[in-house]
């Protein structure tokens, strides 16, 4: 067991590896090493960041969709509320226009019936005193008795 | 069992134990036995081949990883490559706290290197010197009890020894670079022992060297020594149960399982402790 030249010849082989080790072989794997632990740093932190983003989305597209709701069913209830007071305006204005229709036809047919009346008083008188004249053309005067004629007529 | 009949139970546990040699005499290029006498002046040719083989292994796995290293979806190699890099990263930066490129690389060398070459270890323990042995005689005609191949580099004292070396070198230059070279002779000889009297501070200077020496040279042996220990204890388990027959089988399969434990193990301790030392070394005072 006594110590000889292969004590040397190991220590310079040591050396060697080491060097190489230190030159060729360490600091590629430590790099790549390191580089890939950042890698995977930086995918778990976009993964968080998105994720985080995702749920930010779709708070807001919830909130969003309330709103639509909501002016939805105001626009519904605005548009519900317009129709019925159009259909109260029209009714209204129709109630208004047949009272008036009629109004202005029971006016007319009043006039009418008034004119006929009139012009059938006045024939009716006529044809009285004609009547009367030709029944009694003998024995009564025209102008003695028209006061009596007139009474008739006007009260027909 | 590959060796001849003769051959008794200790020859074989001794044949497995020794490494192959190989050392320059006066007549040339000599192998094993022949260079019992060199002293210092041998090579572990086994160790050195399985280590750097290894070695290269684990630089060629990890490299073609980083060069296709990006920041798209990992393969599964990939995933297990960077798992790794990473585990060994958090107990750097766990540990630490200087801003240092060296520490981080080293720590993932030490460990996959260290983990790799007890991972031999599960081998089982006859397989490869048979082999040897095999090629040793078809191909050089050589005798197979002459072949040696001890295929566990940490069970090697010289590769323990060099890694905490290296790591020892690395805690003293951290230390100047931290603290300046009169800082770090300061640490060595102002602690623990420290007086406000001029006088008594200078009698506490030798105790105080001695007592940091010692803390600081221990460091390296305790790596060297633990690593070595644990792998050497393990391989020579292995070769005992190797060695008892049939019986084997089921006694090599609880061992090779808690050996498993042992391999990894030590291989993260041999790193973690040296993040540890290395971070004692640059951090002001302790």
């Amino acid at each position: 067991m006594n110590l000889n030249m292969t004590l040397i010849g190991e220590l310079i082989a040591f050396i060697v590896f080491v060097l190489f080790c230190m030159k060729f072989v360490w600091p590629p794997l430590n790099n790549a090493i390191e580089a890939r632990q950042k890698k995977i740093a930086d995918g778990l932190a976009a993964g968080e960041r998105a994720e985080k983003d995702l749920e930010l989305a779709q708070a807001k597209i919830a909130d969003e969709l309330n709103d639509a709701k909501a002016q939805a069913s105001e626009i519904i209830a605005q548009a519900k509320k317009r129709a019925e007071e159009t259909i109260d305006d029209g009714k209204k204005r129709g109630e208004q226009e047949r009272e008036k229709l009629i109004a202005a036809g029971q006016a007319e047919i009043k006039a009418e019936r008034n004119r006929v009346r009139e012009e059938l008083r006045k024939q009716v008188a006529v044809l009285a005193v004609a009547g009367a004249e030709k029944i009694i053309e003998r024995e009564i005067d025209k102008d003695a008795h028209s006061d009596i004629v007139e009474k008739l007529v006007a009260e027909l | 069992m590959a060796a001849s009949d003769e051959l008794t139970l200790t020859g074989h546990i001794q044949h497995h134990l020794t490494n192959a040699r190989m050392c320059n005499t006066e007549d040339g290029i000599a192998f094993n036995k022949a260079c019992e006498d060199m002293g210092f002046w041998v090579w572990h040719i086994d160790t050195l081949a399985w280590s750097i083989g290894l070695g290269i292994l684990f630089l060629v796995i990890f490299r073609r990883a980083a060069s296709r290293a990006d920041t798209g979806v990992p393969g599964k190699f990939q995933c297990f490559i960077e798992m790794v890099v990473d585990f060994v990263g958090d107990n750097v930066r766990d540990t630490f706290h200087v801003k240092s490129k060296l520490i981080a690389p080293l720590a993932l060398t030490i460990f996959v290197w260290v983990f790799l070459m007890n991972l031999m270890d599960l081998v089982p323990v006859d397989f490869l010197p048979a082999f040897a042995g095999w090629i040793g005689e078809t191909a050089f005609g050589m005798d197979p009890q002459n072949v040696y191949m001890k295929v566990v580099p940490t069970t090697d004292l010289n590769m323990t020894a060099a890694l905490a070396l290296g790591v020892f070198f690395l805690m003293i230059g951290y230390g100047i670079k931290m603290k300046g070279v009169g800082g770090f002779i300061k640490e060595l000889t102002l602690h623990p022992f420290s007086s406000n009297n001029m006088f008594v501070q200078i009698i506490l200077i030798p105790f105080n060297l001695i007592l940091e020496l010692i803390a600081l040279v221990s460091k390296p042996f305790s790596l060297a020594l633990r690593l070595f220990g644990n792998l050497y204890a393990g391989e020579l388990i292995f070769i005992l149960i190797g060695a008892i027959g049939l019986m084997q089988l089921p006694l090599h399969f609880v061992w090779a399982v808690f050996h498993i434990l042992v391999i990894v193990l030590q291989a993260f301790v041999f790193m973690m402790l040296t993040i540890v030392y290395l971070s004692m070394a640059a951090s002001e005072s302790h």
